[in-house]
């Protein structure tokens, strides 16, 4: 069993290597010149010059490769050139937002997405499972930002029970700052476990035909336990596969939704940079973000061993 | 003959196949019309027009700038449709080429590009994008870039698993013996067979691909104004959310009732090529 | 003592071109340490008369008849109480053991879950017992399979466990439907003996479903032959290996590669190959005998309903033509 997570380390590792190679040649090699891009064509050659020199352009590419990578272990990660602050500082502040958010709705996509894909599996060509279809088709066609805005439009224009926006910060006002986050999770979870829900649906009921589920109702298991004792865990396998996908969608979708919400998350701020064409803060973030999807999928790797024990011998 | 009556039959056997016909032709019809006819200018700016309510004149109102809205919705299904397209079009493209290839070769070839596809799936179309404005500035062809570049794995994948069930079949078996070439049997056996399979996939693309382009317009990685998008309108909306609460409503109907319509021809595409998944239910 | 009377028991399925009627009319009696065999080809029904026994027919079946177990009906009983039998008192072991075994859970939690039902075992207890059980049906090294996964045994092995979970709670009567069907050849007579002696040690009542001859005549004492949701011929499994009355049976014979004894090693492949024709969609029966288009021996009063008739001491078989031929 620790050959195979030792394995998956390993291959995550290398994902992750690869994924930092791609980033760093498309923001820092394929441009030519980063600093003229930073400020534009029209720049005065001599800022080019002098910015160049404060960002090391001059040293060959491995060796500003290597030490850019060997800034995230040491948190070096450079100053930010429109903030004039080290980036590691805009970052974990800002980090505070994006991974409570992304937690939050991955959590909250999860459960609504089992509870409905079960129930509808349970009543099967039924009134309940008509309705939760209905729901997931209509759910799967909407943009996450829509929803987003359609929450604000009900529950802060129309009933005043939320800020439209902002984030108060979670020193100043925790319990503010949690629901700061509600309806934009709600608006990622709502989304994504559409599409979700319907997987969880379809593998429920494949299973629920599987010879090992009669087996268990030989044995004098209820129907209702047959399911979950018996049925539940095998059903996941498959959803778990999904849910992986649909995760790095939902963190994809934070930038959005950071935007839609005015919440001062890593999604924000990238928007910023690339606005002000911050190409040092730009590659950072990007970089987390991508690591936070190749993590998810490490994480879903892990899982199905959990959920799989055919996967827990090295083939 | 009569195996085609019972195809028809099997198409039409579901209502929400012909649903999602209504509502793609709808939104196509829109687009096509829009090229001929709109009820006002979608661009042209007057402001002392601005925030009208639904009325005869604009039926759907007119936004910040005295656009009238209706029309806006009208030529942004010209954007969304455009976008998606030609993104699909390049990754099916590409992605298909690459799948055959993988399939045909098998080996360091297959393995090489399954691993660039697992890499590739670690940036999704978002981020693409960010990278790709961070380089060139915003625009519509940034936006197809980055959503096209997002779905060339998800064709490579999908034409991969399913040419190599083709060609563990018995006739490419017999094609072989009869000393035909890999690129021939590829065309001859392997696509025909898996274009079933194909087509579903760029219909459920096409409609990830409109929400995707909406996402980008919203963030304004998109359609530059003045070209409307539903995306932006949105954007747009939700700056006056509180005047015009009502302007939030249309674009994002519009989105709603393309994808729904896509992912619905979609769905009824593939029960209607695999009788096996129609009889499962 | 009669410890189950199956009366007139009829299956029909419901489905898209409307009910379908699988099972017709079917009646046995299986007294206390009785073993039946039924016996036909695939379709024949006798797997719709098993689950019907343990009342897990598919959602789309309705059933009419009786099903008496010790007096109760069944058919008639709640679901409530179907769950308190099943696995205690009726315990049933499937074809194919790799797909009914739980590939999540160890094999070890999987029989002692019958016993944590039942007998109100904690877990380390029904561990304990399961560990016994697995020893008992032949499991290599019982104590360490108990935290085995399914993936990890062999077919044969797997259906060891299945034996065992069956046998757990020493049901009054073991249903068995195809149980070495899916097993390499040189395993089925291992395992067909294995639950022929237990079934002998415990007491039990059997009701084997196969289709091979050859299993029937090794194992059991009552033979009754299903053709097409039908009982065409049953009787003592002496007096049938005598004296075939149905021609179905004859064909069936016929169609084993060799007799008795070795009959239960051959592939299916070959099997009713002497029979020609296919069995009849049970969408569309044929009126009459349902086996008439198939038989032989058919004249022009094969397309009237066939009369049951007695050919020796509880030996009946469904034919019109019953000792007109031989």
């Amino acid at each position: 069993m620790s050959a195979v997570i030792v394995r998956r380390l390993l291959a995550f590792l290398a994902t992750l290597l690869a994924t930092s190679i791609v980033v760093f040649v498309v923001l820092e090699v394929l441009p030519g010149d980063p600093a003229q891009v930073m400020l534009g064509v029209d720049a005065e050659p001599d800022a080019v010059a002098r910015l160049r020199e404060k960002l090391g352009l001059e040293r060959p590419t491995t060796v500003r490769y290597f030490d850019w990578l060997l800034g995230f272990a040491t948190g070096n990660l450079g100053e930010s050139y429109t903030y004039s602050v080290p980036v590691l500082e805009l970052i974990v502040e800002r980090l505070a937002v994006t991974v409570p958010l992304a937690l939050i709705a991955m959590l909250l996509t999860t459960i609504i997405a089992l509870a409905a894909g079960v129930f509808a599996a349970a009543h099967h060509n039924r009134p309940g499972d008509w309705g939760v279809m209905l729901f997931a088709q209509l759910g799967i066609a909407m943009p996450n930002f829509w929803f987003g805005i359609l929450l604000v439009l009900l529950f802060a224009v129309t009933l005043g029970w939320f800020n439209a926006g902002g984030f108060p910060g979670w020193e100043d006002d925790a319990l503010a700052s949690f629901q700061a986050l509600l309806l934009p999770a709600v608006s990622l979870a709502i989304v994504q476990s559409a599409i979700l829900a319907r997987v969880t649906r379809s593998s429920v009921l494949d299973v629920l035909r599987e010879d090992y589920v009669r087996t268990a109702r030989a044995k004098g298991l209820s129907k209702r336990a047959a399911l979950w004792r018996h049925g539940l865990r095998n059903a996941l396998i498959p959803v778990v596969t999904v849910m992986g996908l649909q995760f790095a969608f939902l963190l994809s979708g934070t930038i959005i939704i950071e935007n839609v919400f005015y919440l001062p998350g890593l999604g924000r701020l990238i928007f910023q940079s690339i606005s002000q064409r911050d190409l040092v803060v730009v590659k950072d973030v990007v970089m987390l973000m991508v690591a936070k999807v190749v993590i998810i999928n490490f994480v879903i790797d892990l899982l199905y061993v959990v959920i799989d024990p055919r996967l827990r011998t090295a083939r | 003959m009569s195996t085609a009556v019972v195809s028809i039959g099997r198409f039409f056997r579901y209502g929400n196949f012909a649903i999602g016909i209504a509502l793609t032709g709808l939104v196509g019809l829109t687009a096509l019309v829009s090229f001929f006819w709109t009820p006002h200018s979608a661009i042209l700016i007057d402001v002392a027009a601005k925030f009208r309510p639904m009325s005869a004149q604009h039926w759907f109102g007119t936004d910040h700038f005295g656009r009238d809205v209706f029309s806006m919705i009208m030529v942004g299904a010209r954007n969304s449709i455009a976008v998606g397209v030609v993104a699909v079009s390049a990754s099916v493209t590409f992605g298909t080429a690459l799948g055959l290839l993988a399939s045909a070769r098998r080996g360091w070839i297959e393995e090489l590009l399954m691993r660039m596809s697992d890499l590739a799936f670690a940036f999704p179309a978002v981020l693409t994008a960010i990278m790709i404005t961070a380089l060139w500035g915003p625009g519509a062809i940034n936006a197809i870039l980055a959503i096209a570049i997002f779905n060339v794995p998800v064709f490579a994948r999908v034409t991969r698993g399913a040419a190599n069930a083709i060609w563990a079949r018995e006739y490419i078996l017999a094609a072989r013996a009869a000393g035909k070439g890999g690129l021939r049997i590829t065309v001859e056996h392997v696509l025909p067979n898996i274009l079933n399979v194909l087509i579903v996939q760029a219909t459920i693309q096409f409609a990830l691909a409109i929400l995707a382009e909406a996402g980008l317009s919203y963030l304004g990685l998109g359609a530059q104004p003045p070209y409307p998008s539903w995306g932006r309108m949105l954007r747009d909306a939700q700056s006056y959310l509180f005047e015009v609460p009502e302007q939030a409503i249309y674009p994002g109907v519009a989105i709603a009732i393309a994808v729904l319509g896509l992912n619905l021809l979609g769905d009824g595409l593939r029960d209607a090529f695999d009788p096996r998944l129609v009889r499962k239910r | 003592m009669t410890l189950l009377a199956v009366e007139g028991l009829n299956v029909t399925l419901a489905t898209d071109a409307g009910p379908v009627a699988v099972v017709h009319d079917v009646g046995f009696t299986l007294d206390r340490r009785e073993t039946l065999g039924i016996v036909g080809e695939s379709g024949c029904g006798k797997t719709m008369t098993a689950l019907a026994l343990m009342g897990l027919l598919p959602e789309a079946a309705r059933t009419a008849g009786r099903i008496l177990f010790d007096g109760e009906d069944l058919l008639a009983a709640d679901e409530a109480r179907l769950c308190s039998l099943r696995g205690d008192r009726l315990a049933m072991i499937f074809q194919e053991p790799t797909t009914a075994l739980n590939p999540v859970h160890t094999v070890g939690h999987q029989v002692a879950e019958v016993l944590m039902l039942h007998r109100d075992m904690a877990e380390t207890a029904a561990l304990a017992e399961a560990r016994r059980l697995l020893d008992m049906v032949g499991l290599p090294r019982a104590a360490e399979r108990l935290a085995a996964y399914p993936h990890q045994l062999s077919g044969g092995q797997r259906q060891r466990v299945m034996i065992a979970m069956a046998l757990a709670c020493k049901p009054d009567i073991l249903v068995a439907d195809e149980p070495t069907t899916a097993l390499d050849v040189t395993v089925q007579a291992q395992i067909l003996d294995l639950i022929g002696e237990l079934v002998r040690e415990l007491g039990m009542a059997l009701v084997l479903i196969t289709h091979d001859l050859g299993v029937v005549g090794q194992v059991t004492d009552r033979v009754a032959v299903m053709y097409a949701g039908r009982v065409v011929e049953s009787g003592p499994t002496e007096a049938i290996f005598a004296k075939r009355a149905h021609p179905y049976t004859q064909g069936l014979f016929k169609a084993r590669p060799s007799h008795a004894g070795q009959g239960r090693a051959a592939g299916t492949a070959a099997r009713l190959a002497t029979i020609p024709g296919l069995v009849p969609d049970p969408r569309s029966p044929p009126p009459g005998c349902a086996f008439a288009p198939r038989c032989p021996h058919a004249i022009e009063i094969c397309r009237r309903p066939p009369p049951l008739v007695a050919i020796g001491e509880s030996h009946d078989a469904l034919c019109h033509r019953v000792g007109e031929w031989t």
